[in-house]
């Protein structure tokens, strides 16, 4: 007999898995894993914020991961500072910025373990229908613009001469990984969230021969993550978080030993 | 056929084109242009403003001064220098040839024969050859039908000998479509026999003018061989000013000091 609370979990955890699969097949195409990284430390802010207006935690982290993705696009423009070095101030200054803010809020009660690694068997119907639609509008955008991110990721500039609106399209997908990053958050943790969205990705290479065959497989890697590390910290009781990301990186560990299909392909 | 394309609208046209990066001057009253079936070939050294000046016409980057100009309706084909072909990216070359627009299978090896990449449609783009590469950039350059072909540095990584036939095919397509071409080349000496107009640029248009073509040098057609010789040509670049040690232009005075004149303004 399966608990409530772990089907929720199961589900809730499927479903983020759906969605970091192909937004994360772009985090290591592009590199952008240090835009998640920045983005999972807007956590604890965007919990103070949702305390603030009174919103679900997790409704409060998403719009904090939103705002962050904005003053990101707006930011990467400016020349005084690389970009990298940028990224790194960002993600400890909201960082700290949501410790302190949290420690002013005398009223707010947080689990501060629980947003660093993750709760996935505390995920609620609210939690659910978030992660669903995320993934839905996610998986929905990425197929709208399939054709003009990968043109963007190949060559901005060709990208552009061919008509692609070469900004939109990054500010799009900075919003996915916001939204991936918001939701997986909920499943591994902050301090995690950026192996879930990379991980499985990294492990699907090596079984793909185009891009979309390397969405799709980063997706069910991930899924397999999810229910495999979660029945596994219930087994054995471990916390399932550091257990998902634990298979998917066994899984990528697996991937190395499989000898890459695009050579075969080239051989005949 | 250089002659008379001057007397025709140009396809695209850059005028007084200045463009600063915060408080760097990168390009500096730059004027050129493109008419359909010329072949323009734009050198310069590395910093010297070439791609800043390929976006401006682009339309991707917004001149601080100056107007871009261009054929209604006109269709450019553009093979960029670098491509991002990581393997952890698994892309075909068919992939790739049809992320500007899906294009049938007979289409693309018609198009892949035409530039003389042979049947590698389903090889992976991280692994097919520098040679092969270029090939294929220009052959989803053209699967758009281009009325101005910009190529930026086709022939980087490609032996001398594969140099000439790129050159040779370039010469071709230009021919066949009645295109315009734009070549982008650090090589400031030597450049297209098939080649209408040299802009030397360096921030500022140092000097424009037709190529000498040296087929006539025995030398040279021995050293490289006829097919080669007939497709590259040195240019002499006529300059009435040379470069201080900023970059910044300065009369040519006979005896001054030369500097460091990468180039090579002593006539």
């Amino acid at each position: 007999m399966t608990e409530d609370f772990v089907l929720r979990a199961l589900a809730g955890g499927i479903g983020a898995a759906l969605a970091a699969g192909p937004v994360g097949c772009f985090v290591i195409w592009r590199r952008m894993a240090y835009f998640g990284t920045a983005l999972a430390h807007a956590v604890l802010l965007g919990i103070a914020l949702g305390f603030l207006l009174e919103l679900e935690p997790f409704a409060g982290v998403f719009a904090m991961c939103f705002i962050l993705a904005g003053c990101l696009i707006l930011l990467e423009r400016q020349r005084l500072v690389s970009l990298d070095a940028l990224l790194g101030v960002l993600a400890h200054a909201v960082f700290a910025a949501g410790l302190v803010v949290i420690a002013f809020m005398e009223r707010l009660r947080v689990d501060l373990v629980g947003y660093l690694f993750g709760d996935i068997l505390s995920v609620g119907a609210v939690d659910l229908w978030l992660i669903y639609t995320t993934a839905a509008v996610s998986i929905a955008a990425l197929v709208w613009q399939w054709r003009n991110l990968l043109s963007v990721t190949v060559n901005r500039d060709l990208a552009a001469v061919e008509g692609v609106p070469v900004e939109r399209v990054r500010f799009l997908l900075l919003l996915l990984l916001a939204g991936v990053i918001a939701v997986g958050m909920k499943i591994v943790g902050m301090l995690l969230v950026v192996a879930l969205v990379i991980i499985p990705a990294a492990a699907a290479r090596r079984v793909s021969a185009t891009p979309e065959q390397m969405a799709v497989a980063s997706s069910i890697i991930g899924i397999v993550a999810v229910v495999a590390g979660l029945f596994g910290s219930l087994e054995w009781d471990v916390p399932a978080g550091p257990a998902i990301v634990l298979v998917a990186s066994l899984a990528f560990a697996a991937s190395l030993l499989i000898p890459s299909r695009s050579r075969q392909g080239r051989e005949d | 056929m250089a002659g008379d394309v001057s007397r025709t609208r140009p396809l695209i046209e850059a005028r007084g084109v200045s463009v600063n990066f915060g408080r760097r001057n990168v390009l500096d009253k730059v004027d050129i242009a493109v008419h359909a079936g010329e072949i323009v070939t734009l050198v310069g050294l590395n910093g010297a403003g070439k791609s800043t000046l390929i976006r401006v016409l682009f339309g991707i980057v917004r001149p601080d001064l100056g107007t871009v100009a261009r054929t209604p309706g006109l269709r450019i084909g553009y093979s960029p220098q670098h491509v991002h072909r990581d393997p952890i990216l698994p892309m075909t070359v068919r992939g790739f040839l049809t992320l500007g627009a899906p294009a049938p299978r007979d289409r693309l090896e018609n198009v892949l024969s035409e530039v003389g990449a042979g049947a590698i449609l389903n090889h992976p783009l991280s692994e097919v050859s520098g040679g092969e590469l270029h090939r294929v950039l220009l052959a989803r350059a053209l699967l758009r039908e281009p009325g101005l072909l910009v190529l930026d540095e086709p022939l980087a990584g490609v032996d001398v000998a594969s140099q000439g036939e790129l050159y040779q095919l370039i010469a071709t397509i230009r021919d066949r479509y009645g295109c315009g071409v734009l070549l982008v080349s650090h090589d400031l000496h030597m450049v297209m026999a098939a080649t209408d107009t040299v802009v030397c640029l360096n921030r500022h248009v140092c000097c424009t003018g037709h190529p000498r073509t040296i087929t006539r040098h025995p030398e040279f057609v021995s050293l490289f061989g006829p097919h080669v010789a007939n497709a590259i040509a040195v240019y002499p670049h006529r300059h009435d000013h040379r470069h201080d040690e900023h970059g910044n232009p300065v009369p040519i005075d006979g005896d001054g000091p030369t500097g460091p004149d990468t180039f090579g303004g002593r006539r």
